[in-house]
């Protein structure tokens, strides 16, 4: 992964200095609360229901097992013990003290780790594939540039004060894994006619209160234009955004404003000016960022493993877990393990200052020392050998990180919610586990089958529940909370959003929703179809008769 | 004591700053409850009727660019003895400005004046004149301009700031500094990071 030089290193260490400074400037009433708001949200800090919120940058999910033991550390030290990894594959302390905040940055800085721009308006942190490198249908390698596309847009003058977030995931894989459709701006890699790489630029995506997928807005970019044209962009977008409603300053809503024609002449006018300045890549740096992200020094390893296969046949616990979170790798003998932190009944995405010794461990062990935080909130050990998983599932089972859910039902997207997030109108882990326990059976879980079950606990769709075959919103009716439920929504290159099946209900009807709605899956599946595809052929009228006609109160 | 930063010094403003009078009630637009802080890029500053009764005293003055616009063939000889200063709201369209002005560098400042701290369109506003318009002479914000925007005003071209008048210029001067090796190519420092050194 990526490794500091003295440039790096300075400029987190200054922004410590710097945020140290604003910090004493509020506490000294220097600063206003309005005017430190945008300063500490530039720096990952919320001022949320309980205590402050602060999110970690993890740039495009990549972690050493060094750093994850230092998040452990500062869990434990200024936290409660634990943290929670997001859905942009950051990381999220729930408890610290704002006063504490420039001291945790200190630390952070010792492993090459800070807050910068993991909220407020400006270039968020860039996420993509959290199988980037290992993965058997990747056409290329998106890491070195989404390094390259960090360190551009950290502190981009330009766009430091944009209408509203701005959100970027590259993709270089053949099945879009880092949702490029439902991102401000989505760059996809292929390989061109003539074999060089190129990008091909969605625009004006994004969830939240208005769903939208993005439209291509370029076919073919060359690589090196990369920084070039997202400068086009985010410039027409910086002008032309709307600043006088939060709730309309997205870029989608000025592309679909604009129309994409209209949008896409101004970016490519801006882009004549803009094109080939100092920010075009070069062959050189491209490079000089590319070997951090070289090949593991991986074994020559046959295709099969004795031991493995033998543990297989024997352990259907082990079996099951293999099945559920171990994928295939594009090296010989060699797989990526998802470690899942959705066991049934505690919050999604949570993990403990020990857990998190644990996993660094494991890294250490068997996957050369680094790991990947997911958007679906899971970490994944990209790198592990076919005999290594036995003695790995044993260790991660001891300390709860085997569930063997990934992409089944339980392995719920999930935001903080009304629990800890001011935003919120309702409550999403609650409901979360709820749902976990009805569907606590394994054998269950797997004869379902792929299923993803997205739960936000506000508009705002932290938790991606547009995109979910079932999606769960947490809705404010007079003050109480209500539960919106879509189907059909999809991530991935087919993607949707997903259609509300009708009048919204309370938190404790929502297991035996979930369940009616399989129970209509289970009875009209034909043998090879996901939920996903069950949905799509027979429509959204079965389901919405299923569940409302068991349903005695009608909630208007 | 000055609040005006110029070229990393505080120096005293010559310039006085013309606004045109406030004639009667201002209207508060409101959406859903919600006063609008921000103007949409292209909407009107002023009305004909502002603009009319604006005074426009003798000395160095920095006059809105509607203002200047009908005013403009008065104060042409003032602006040839660099005594008219060019102001341009962030909402205002710049080019627009440019197509009006002609020669922008016949003013020998140009102010961009920012409501609202979180307003980031001054940072395009003044890439843009540096960058396309070719202006070359004093490149001044002001208005909600706070110590933490010094940084980035600074990469995007601008060498002049007036500090809001309640806070320390002293204090603002430090945060030029804030960060000494940007990482990507701006107006102050065109190359990125990787061309200026050797990684």
């Amino acid at each position: 992964m990526y490794k500091y030089d003295a440039i790096d290193q300075q400029l987190v260490n200054e922004r410590v200095a710097q945020y140290r400074d604003q910090t004493n400037r509020y506490l000294a009433g220097e600063l206003s609360e309005d005017e430190f708001r945008p300063l500490r949200l530039q720096n990952g800090l919320y001022i949320q229901r309980q205590a402050p919120m602060l999110r970690i940058a993890v740039p495009y999910g990549m972690l050493s097992s060094k750093q994850l033991r230092k998040l452990g550390d500062i869990a434990k030290k200024y936290d409660k013990g634990y943290g929670h990894f997001s859905t942009r594959q950051n990381l999220q302390l729930n408890w610290p003290k704002l006063e504490d905040v420039p001291e945790i940055l200190a630390e952070l800085a010792t492993v090459e780790m800070h807050a910068i721009q993991t909220s407020g308006n400006c270039i968020r942190n860039i996420t993509t594939d959290q199988f980037a490198g290992v993965a058997p249908d990747e056409v290329i390698d998106p890491r070195a540039m989404a390094e390259v596309m960090r360190q551009w847009s950290t502190f981009h003058p330009e766009f430091a004060l944009l209408p509203r977030k701005f959100k970027i995931a590259v993709s270089g894989t053949e099945q879009d894994r880092a949702i490029v459709q439902a991102h401000d701006i989505g760059m996809e890699f292929y390989k061109d006619a003539k074999g060089h790489t190129a990008i091909k630029v969605w625009v004006g995506g994004g969830l939240g209160r208005t769903p939208i997928l993005g439209t291509v807005i370029r076919e073919h970019l060359e690589w090196q234009h990369a920084l070039t044209y997202c400068e086009a962009i985010i410039r027409v977008y910086n002008i032309h955004g709307r600043r006088d409603n939060a709730y309309k300053a997205r870029i989608k809503i000025l592309v679909k404003a604009l129309g994409i024609e209209d949008f896409k002449q101004q970016v490519e006018a801006e882009w004549l000016h803009l094109k080939d300045n100092p920010n075009t890549i070069t062959e050189a740096e491209l490079s000089r960022v590319a070997k951090h992200f070289d090949a593991m020094p991986y074994d020559n390893l046959s295709a099969h493993d004795a031991s493995f296969d033998s543990a297989i046949a024997s352990n259907p616990a082990f079996a099951a877990w293999v099945k559920r979170c171990v994928h295939a790798h594009k090296q010989s003998g060699y797989r990526a393990v998802t470690l899942s932190l959705k066991p049934h009944g505690h919050a999604p995405g949570d993990i403990t200052s020990e857990q998190m010794a644990v996993v660094a461990d494991l890294a250490d062990a068997y996957s050369f020392g680094e790991l990947r935080a997911s958007h679906e909130q899971n970490l994944i050990l990209a790198d592990v050998k076919l005999s290594d998983l036995l003695p790995l599932w044993e260790k991660a089972r001891a300390a709860g990180l085997a569930t063997p859910n990934i992409g089944l039902l339980t392995d719920i997207i999930c935001c903080p919610g009304g629990d800890f997030c001011s935003l919120a109108n309702a409550k999403s882990i609650p409901i979360a586990e709820a749902i976990q326990m009805q569907f606590d059976n394994l054998d269950y879980l797997h004869d379902i089958g792929d299923l993803e079950l997205n739960i936000s606990g506000c508009m705002n769709a932290c938790g991606h529940h547009h995109v979910g075959h079932i999606g769960i919103l947490g809705v404010d009716k007079d003050g109480s909370e209500w539960y919106q439920v879509t189907i059909g929504g999809k991530q991935g290159n087919d993607a949707s959003i997903g259609s509300v099946i009708g009048p919204s209900f309370s938190a404790e009807e929502m297991p035996g929703v979930v369940q009616r709605l399989i129970e209509v899956y289970i009875q009209e599946r034909t043998p090879e179809e996901r939920f996903i595809d069950t949905v799509r052929r027979i429509g959204v009228p079965p389901f919405k008769a299923h569940v409302y006609a068991s349903k005695e109160a009608v909630n208007v | 004591m000055s609040n005006l930063i110029k070229d990393n010094a505080i120096l005293t403003d010559d310039w006085t700053r013309i606004t045109p009078p406030s004639l009667g009630e201002e209207t508060v637009r409101k959406q859903a409850g919600k006063v609008v802080l921000f103007k949409l890029t292209g909407e009107e500053t002023f009305t004909p009727e502002q603009i009319a009764a604006t005074q426009i005293p003798a000395g160095k003055v920095l006059v809105p660019f509607a203002v200047w616009r009908a005013n403009k063939d008065e104060l042409a000889s003032r602006v040839s003895q660099g005594e008219v200063g060019l102001l341009i709201a962030t909402h205002e369209a710049i080019e627009d400005v440019i197509a009006e002005v002609k020669d922008i560098n016949a003013f020998a400042l140009v102010a961009v004046y920012v409501e609202r701290f979180a307003d980031g369109r001054i940072f395009t506003i003044g890439n843009l004149l540096r960058t396309r318009y070719g202006f070359k002479n004093e490149l001044r914000a002001v208005g909600d301009v706070l110590r933490d925007q010094l940084f980035f005003l600074k990469r995007s071209g601008f060498n002049s700031y007036l500090i809001r008048a309640d806070r320390s210029a002293t204090e603002a001067l430090a945060s030029l500094k804030d960060f000494s090796e940007p990482y990507q190519g701006a107006v102050d420092i065109a190359q990125p990071a990787w061309r200026r050194t050797n990684r």
